[in-house]
Parts: C-alpha cells; sequence; structure tokens
C-alpha cells in the first residue's frame, strides 16, 4: 500500500492542475484509499493561482485543506512562491520550469525544475505539461501501483474527450521516464 | 455494495435528493453552491422533473411552499446571504405544516461576507430562520457521502413530520470530492391527503395556509405542532462519538470544524491527553441525551467551530454547566487547522487536569 500523501497542485486556470489532482484522486478511489480534492474557488484565484489539495491517506481524512503539503506541482511563478515555504521538510516540489523565471530554493526539500511546458509542446501533446508532471510525481512518490494509473486516467478523461486518452498515458510517460 | 463515484458534495446532494424523489427545484445562482443547482439544471429535464432558475431566492422558497402544498418532493439552496431571504418563505411553510428540504452551503457573513467556508450561520439554522418560533430539524453532514446520505433522509423525515427540514452545510463540503456510494431510487412514498390536488368533485377542498385570524385556533395550531416538536425531540436526536468512551476532554464539532477535530484528537491521544470528539449531526434537535453521557468521564470541553463560539450554548445548556465549556474557532472564511486545535486541547487540558 502506497504511503499517505497531501499534495497541491497549482498554476494558471487553464493549465489542468484541477484535472491532474482528480486523476490523483481517481488512483486514490480505485484502490480503494481514503481521498479528497478540494478545489481553490476564492480570492486566490483571482491572485493568478488555480490550486487544488489532494490528500491520499489510509485513515479518515481531516481537513481536505492542504496547508503543509507534502508534495507539490507549480506550474507558474505565483504557485511555486506561494507554496514551497509552506512544504514540509522532505517534501518534494516540481516547478514547470518553462513557466517559472525563478524557481525558489530550499534546502529540506527536494526541488526539481522541469520545463514540462516545453516538453509537452516538442512532443506535441500541447496541454499535457500538467499530466509530465504527474507522471514524475507518480515516478519520485508512487501514490499507487502502475496499473491503477491507467484505471484513473479512464475515469478522469470525460467520456467526450477519450480520444485524448492516448495523449495522456504518452504524457504520463514522459513525466516517468524523466 | 453498488459502485463509488468522486463526486462534489454539492453534486453529491444533488443526485442524491433526486433518488429520494424530488422533482422540483428552485433556485438562484450564490457561490459556493452553485453545483448544486447546475446538476438540478441538466438532470431534471431529463427526468421529467422541473428547474427553475427564480428571479430570486424569495421567489424561489415560495415556489417550493405551492411545490410543497400540492404535494411534491421540492427543494431549495442556497448560501448564507440567500437563506436570509429566504427566512419568511420558510416561516410560511411552518405555519402551513408543509414538508420541504432548504440546504445552506454557508459562507463567511454576516451581509455579503465572504465566498470562503464559514459555520457562521448556525444561530440562524438553529434558532429563528424566521419569525415566529418554529423550528426545523437541522442536520449537519461532515463529508461527501453525508451530503447524500442526510439530504436523501431529510426528504422523509419532512415529510413524517410536516415541516421545513434544513441541511447545514458549508463552502468546504459543498466544493470537496469524495468517494460516493449513492442511494437506490425511492420508489414508496408517504400518501398525503392533505395535499391541494385538485377535488375532482370528490372531497372538501385542502388549504394550504398559515393565517388564522382567531388566536385560540391558532394557538391550538402551534400547540399541536408543539406536540411534534416534543416528539422530534426525544426521537430524532443524532451524533457519532470517535474515542469519546473514556474522553476527559471532550471535543464538541460538526460538519467541516469535526472532521479538523478529528485529526487533532488523533495528536492530542499521541500526546497522552484523553480526548475525545461528540459530532452533534443534528444541530436541532440537539444531542443532548449524548452529551449528558459523556459526563461520567469529561472533565472539560471543547466546542471547535468556524465562527465566534455561537454553539457553546448548547453545550453549556446540555451539561448543565457542570463543567468547564471553552471554545475555539476561526471566522469569516478561515478555517481552523489541527495544531491549532490541539494547542486548544492542550491548554483546556492543562486548565482541567488533576
Amino acid at each position: 500500500m502506497a504511503q499517505n500523501i497531501n499534495i497541491i497542485l497549482s498554476g494558471f486556470g487553464g493549465q489542468g492542475l484541477l484535472f491532474a489532482g482528480k486523476l490523483i484522486a481517481n488512483a486514490g478511489l480505485v484502490e480503494g484509499r481514503e481521498i479528497s480534492w478540494l478545489p481553490s474557488y476564492g480570492p486566490e484565484m483571482r491572485g493568478g493561482t488555480a490550486n487544488c489539495s489532494v490528500c491520499l491517506s489510509d485513515e479518515p481524512i481531516g481537513s481536505p485543506l492542504v496547508t503543509e503539503p507534502d508534495a507539490l506541482i507549480a506550474m507558474n511563478q505565483p504557485s511555486a512562491e506561494k507554496f514551497v515555504p509552506k512544504m514540509v521538510p522532505g517534501g518534494i516540489a516540481l516547478v514547470d520550469s518553462t513557466m517559472t523565471a525563478e524557481v525558489p530554493t530550499r534546502d529540506d526539500v527536494t526541488i526539481i525544475a522541469i520545463p514540462a511546458t516545453q516538453l509537452a509542446e516538442e512532443n506535441g501533446l500541447h496541454g499535457g505539461a500538467n499530466i509530465i508532471l504527474t507522471g514524475k510525481l507518480w515516478k519520485e512518490r508512487p501514490f499507487c501501483e502502475r496499473a491503477t494509473l491507467d484505471k484513473a486516467l479512464e475515469k478522469t478523461v470525460p467520456a467526450k474527450h477519450k480520444n485524448l486518452l492516448g495523449n495522456n498515458i504518452k504524457a504520463l510517460e514522459i513525466g516517468m521516464s524523466l | 455494495m453498488s459502485e463509488k463515484f468522486l463526486m462534489k458534495g454539492n453534486e453529491a446532494l444533488a443526485a442524491s435528493a433526486i433518488a429520494a424523489g424530488c422533482r422540483f427545484y428552485f433556485g438562484y445562482p450564490i457561490t459556493p453552491q452553485t453545483e448544486l443547482a447546475a446538476y438540478m439544471a441538466k438532470t431534471m429535464p431529463k427526468i421529467g422533473g422541473t428547474f427553475l432558475q427564480a428571479e430570486s431566492e424569495i421567489a424561489a422558497i415560495n415556489m417550493v411552499y405551492g411545490a410543497a402544498a400540492a404535494g411534491a418532493r421540492a427543494m431549495t439552496s442556497s448560501s448564507s446571504p440567500g437563506v436570509s431571504l429566504k427566512g419568511e418563505g420558510v416561516s410560511y411553510m411552518a405555519g402551513a405544516d408543509l414538508p420541504g428540504v432548504i440546504i445552506n452551503v454557508e459562507r463567511g457573513g454576516p451581509g455579503l461576507g465572504s465566498i470562503q467556508p464559514s459555520q457562521q450561520d448556525y444561530w440562524q439554522a438553529t434558532r429563528a430562520l424566521g419569525h415566529g418560533g418554529y423550528r426545523k430539524i437541522v442536520y449537519a453532514p461532515s463529508t461527501v457521502q453525508e451530503m447524500a446520505d442526510y439530504a436523501y433522509l431529510a426528504f422523509d423525515k419532512a415529510d413524517e413530520y410536516l415541516m421545513p427540514v434544513m441541511l447545514l452545510a458549508d463552502g468546504l463540503l459543498g466544493q470537496m470530492m469524495e468517494p460516493v456510494e449513492l442511494p437506490e431510487a425511492k420508489t414508496d412514498f408517504p400518501e398525503k391527503p392533505w395535499a391541494t390536488t385538485g377535488t375532482k368533485g370528490r372531497r372538501e377542498h385542502n388549504i394550504a395556509n398559515s393565517l388564522y385570524l382567531a388566536p385560540d385556533e391558532l394557538e391550538r395550531k402551534i400547540r399541536d405542532r408543539q406536540g411534534r416538536y416534543d416528539k422530534i425531540v426525544e426521537c430524532e436526536q443524532r451524533s457519532e462519538g470517535f474515542m469519546l468512551d473514556d474522553a476527559e476532554i471532550v471535543l464538541v464539532a460538526f460538519g467541516a470544524s469535526s472532521r479538523i477535530s478529528r485529526t487533532a484528537v488523533v495528536k492530542a491521544r499521541e500526546a497522552g491527553i484523553k480526548a475525545g470528539l461528540l459530532r452533534p449531526i443534528t444541530l436541532w434537535p440537539y444531542p443532548t441525551k449524548a452529551l449528558e453521557a459523556t459526563l461520567d468521564h469529561a472533565k472539560g470541553f471543547l466546542s471547535v467551530e468556524m465562527n465566534e463560539g455561537q454553539m457553546v450554548e448548547d453545550v453549556r445548556l446540555a451539561i448543565h454547566d457542570q463543567r468547564p465549556v471553552e471554545f475555539y474557532g476561526r471566522t469569516g472564511g478561515m478555517i481552523p487547522t489541527p495544531a491549532e486545535v490541539l494547542g486548544a486541547i492542550q491548554k483546556l487540558a492543562e486548565r482541567v487536569g488533576d
């Protein structure tokens, strides 16, 4: 069984962070774990970060609002600046360096800069940077079984967009290969 | 067990209301409950139900009054400022002994307040949403699953006791997704011989009305209704205990703040403090029996709320002020952290410790 993990995914609206969060939450659902997914809907949405909190646990989840993340996916400058300082020591932050000019530093957190948006464009996966980063997060902190990810993707991609399933799998694999 | 879905609290509540036989939904958009109305807008036309975005919250609650009078299962939903506007209509429903379900997905107040989660409408929900001293059952779910379960139950209880029933949630529960198992569609509904469905020339006409110009007649009505309220206080109290059996520090918290309190209780136990949680599920009737039962072991109580302490007086009344009752909360749309609650537990433990 994978470890308990509290994740924040943050970026601009439209970068697919809520979708990536749902993918991780659905992985927990497939494995019958306790999960929660909470989107920001308040004033921070006007300040450049749309974010969501995802908890995967083997115990009932208290607050679904993650204030001290174990893991962070940050896809723009304001997100990296806002959440890297809040991370628990030993945590992991994946920062999209295509979108973040200055990647913050911390001695007690593993911060990995990945040009995810650029990688997505180079591979013909426009809008797939979120899933590339999710693949990398899985590699660094395997939050579920590998086979679960494919099932979770099927649950997360809406029926009318099933043609995008292949691209999502490709993006996941690119992330895992980094 | 049937399949579990990942759903937002607002959506699970709407889906469950439909399963409970709700076929009339009237509302007006407001954050953070809008997904509920959106779900109804999408779904009702497909199942022969009615979704109507009213011109105002006042219109919406009066449409619920009308649909309820005609015997339908009807619902409205809003968030704090919008619920204030419904107060008059809910009072009229109570005065006419009509069943209906009212959802409040709370946000910060007073006034327009904030759009973030809060529990600042506890007094409004449990005391007087409108005039005239009526009561309504108030359920306080704490998970997406309970959003579904208590929405379903609310319709049954409304019909059973002929009164409006409220579900008091907050922005956190409305917006979050958790796995949820939806109830089966209800097929057996109670007879409603009082409904204004047309006499077809075969009976005296039914009237849905809250106006009684003869005060002795109104007094009789109110006392009849009070008899039902007394029965509800006796039969409908609901709560859940967590690590409560030997708890010396008893946290009392409902809804979103009960989730945070639960985490804090686990941390307190790890730190050697015998803490436990009593979670009211009905806010009216208040679970006084369950609270009284903790007096065997409780040394102190801590009410944890997302307001400035509106529930404290109910805890004090339930335990007849026999133990100290402290309060910890955040308000205005702020959410307490487990660490903050743990701090309050430690302080209380020092105060009442032997």
